[in-house]
């Protein structure tokens, strides 16, 4: 059913304003989290939440990119686009994380990295750069799982991982196809075709072996009785495209699964292989 | 002052290549586009490519600057002609690419390598503003990656003069992980405890600034050079207003931390020598370069 949907289809499925966040996801997978905030440097970006979080007891680090819903969330989450300290701190929390031995877990959903004035002052290449750099030979395993949208530089940054996930109806791309079209046929209007030929899609980036899972968005069946007690399936038949936090829990209940699964499988590597396994991931594309 | 000697015959020599080479028309003289100043072509090359009535900078090929930089006839270039990569079955790429490949004397937007600078072996990429605008696919990572571990593996100091508008789009999202990929192998070359001098010269931008451009132990760049993570264009696009004048410069890198040393094309060489000299056993015959004036600010 999945095949159906286009690729530009799916671009407006993943910047959907209902669709769950990083937090929702945290909330709903694992046991506990207590977020830790800050890049000692210069602030708190509202766009990258982190902290620790606890699953069937193992303790975790999670970083995750933020959107908001409302305008007045976004203004905080800056419409989940970090800033340089964004990006600090995250990376403060992943070396705090291979200081502990906790797995990092990341939620990526970026439109990108922001380009602001305050942005460049600050620093943004150097930042991302840097995450790059020092992500490549962390030594703790790194699981990165695109839930919307992947936007560039700024969603790499906390990719650098093990393994990348992506929600069926997630992407993940040098640039939004709107960019894209504009570049390269200086026109912002043909996106559609663009995100067409970008192969910005899970399926598309499993085969290209860019990423090694796709995840369903299989979404909780809606069971509803009438007046008269009867049990019936709701009338409409949701489509995948309408993942929402009401119907998100059977999804991240197989997330959870899936996480742990990661957690057992990395428990048994040698650092030293898994620095080599990572170095590998990205040095054969 | 041997340096100055030196450079007189090597901007000789560059002279040949220049022929063949864009920045400067060919012809005996040409119009500055900066001062709009008719000046012969010859002053303009023996003045490294700067216009001598205005100073400004002009861009330069990578043989150009190879032959600026490192001892006369020292470079041996790496991994030439790779295969073209078209991730995306792109539309025209492959007869864009290959028309691109005839008409200039490069294969690509980086030209990598080693060559000697004062007798020091060392590691070395040039990119080119005029292939793609030096974006950065699958093989310009990919050949700067093998410089990487070459330059690891033989314990070379690496040096990479950085020009590029970003990522490669045509190549989708495999220009993206040349990033990472880039980014993973100078870890391993800093972890082996060996130099790496990023140059950024006039422009540098995105993806290349967002990974091996920012990630040297040193990290210097010519006069005023545009250099920052997102172009001026996109951030004014962004905040709805105009940028400063000098935004993004390599003076306003400076000021805010980001770079090293701003360097005089003149002086690059020597400057380089000094940095090599200085990480490794080997020590500069000619060590002048330290105490020139020049480069104290
Ligand atoms: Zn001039």
């Amino acid at each position: 059913m999945g095949e159906e949907i286009t690729a530009w289809e799916r671009v407006k499925i993943a910047r959907g304003n209902t669709r769950p966040t990083s937090l929702d996801y945290i909330g709903k997978i694992f046991d506990k989290f207590l977020e830790l905030h800050g890049d000692r440097v210069y602030g708190d970006d509202g766009a990258v939440v982190g902290g620790i979080a606890e699953i069937e007891n193992i303790p975790v680090t999670i970083i995750g990119h933020q959107k908001g819903r409302t305008i007045k969330q976004n203004m905080k989450r800056n419409f989940g686009m970090p800033n340089p300290e964004g990006y600090r701190k995250a990376l403060r929390l992943m070396k705090q994380a291979e200081k502990f031995k906790r797995p990092i877990i990341c939620f990526v959903d970026t439109p990108g990295a922001f380009c602001g004035m305050e942005a460049e002052e600050r620093g943004q290449a150097e930042a991302i750069a840097k995450n790059l750099m020092e992500l490549s030979s962390l030594k703790t395993p790194i699981l990165s799982i695109v839930i919307g949208e992947g936007g560039s530089g700024g969603a790499l940054a906390m990719a650098v991982a093990d393994e990348v996930w992506m929600l069926e109806n997630a992407t993940y791309s040098i640039l939004s196809p709107e960019g894209f079209a504009s570049i390269l046929w200086k026109d912002s209007k043909r996106a559609g075709e663009a995100a067409e030929i970008m192969k910005i899609t899970a399926k598309d980036l499993k085969d290209m072996k860019i990423i090694e899972k796709v995840i369903p968005e299989t979404i909780s069946e809606k069971i509803e009785e009438n007046q008269e007690g009867e049990t019936l399936e709701a009338q409409t038949v949701l489509l995948p495209t309408e993942l929402t936090i009401e119907n998100m829990d059977s999804l991240a209940k197989e997330m959870r699964i899936q996480i742990l699964e990661f957690l057992h499988q990395y428990k048994n590597k040698t650092i030293e292989e898994l620095i080599k396994m990572r170095y590998q991931r990205f040095r054969k594309l | 002052m041997p340096f100055t000697a030196k450079e007189t015959k090597r901007n000789e020599k560059a002279k040949d290549i220049m022929n063949q080479q864009p920045q400067v028309p060919e012809g005996l003289f040409q119009k500055c586009s900066k001062c709009n100043e008719i000046i012969y072509t010859e002053d303009i090359i023996a003045n490294y490519h700067i216009c001598p009535n205005c100073n400004n900078y002009f861009r330069v090929s990578p043989r150009t600057r190879l032959s600026m930089v490192l001892d006369e006839g020292s470079f041996q270039e790496w991994d030439k002609d790779l295969p073209i990569s078209d991730p995306l079955n792109f539309p025209g790429y492959i007869t864009k690419l290959e028309r691109l490949r005839a008409a200039s004397n490069l294969d690509e937007a980086v030209i990598t390598g080693e060559g000697k600078l004062n007798g020091i072996s060392v590691a070395i990429g040039v990119m080119a503003s005029d292939f793609l605008m030096g974006s950065m696919g699958e093989v310009v990572g990919e050949k700067l990656t093998r410089l990487i571990e070459g330059a690891t593996k033989r314990r070379l100091p690496l040096i990479v003069f950085s020009c590029s508008g970003g990522a490669r789009m045509q190549e989708g999202i495999v220009s993206l992980m040349q990033m990472a990929k880039t980014a993973g192998a100078l870890k391993r070359h800093d972890e082996a405890g060996l130099l790496y001098i990023s140059v950024l010269t006039d422009p540098t931008t995105g993806g290349v600034m967002a990974s091996f451009a920012m990630l040297g132990d040193v990290i210097l760049a010519e006069p005023g050079v545009l250099a920052g993570f997102a172009g001026p264009r996109v951030i004014e696009q962004t905040i709805g207003q105009k940028l400063p004048e000098g935004f993004q410069r390599s003076e306003f890198l400076l000021e805010h931390g980001f770079i090293d040393k701003i360097v005089k094309r003149s002086r690059m060489r020597a400057v380089l020598s000094f940095l090599v000299a200085s990480c490794g056993e080997k020590k500069l015959e000619e060590n002048e370069a330290l105490f020139n004036e020049e480069d104290v600010d």
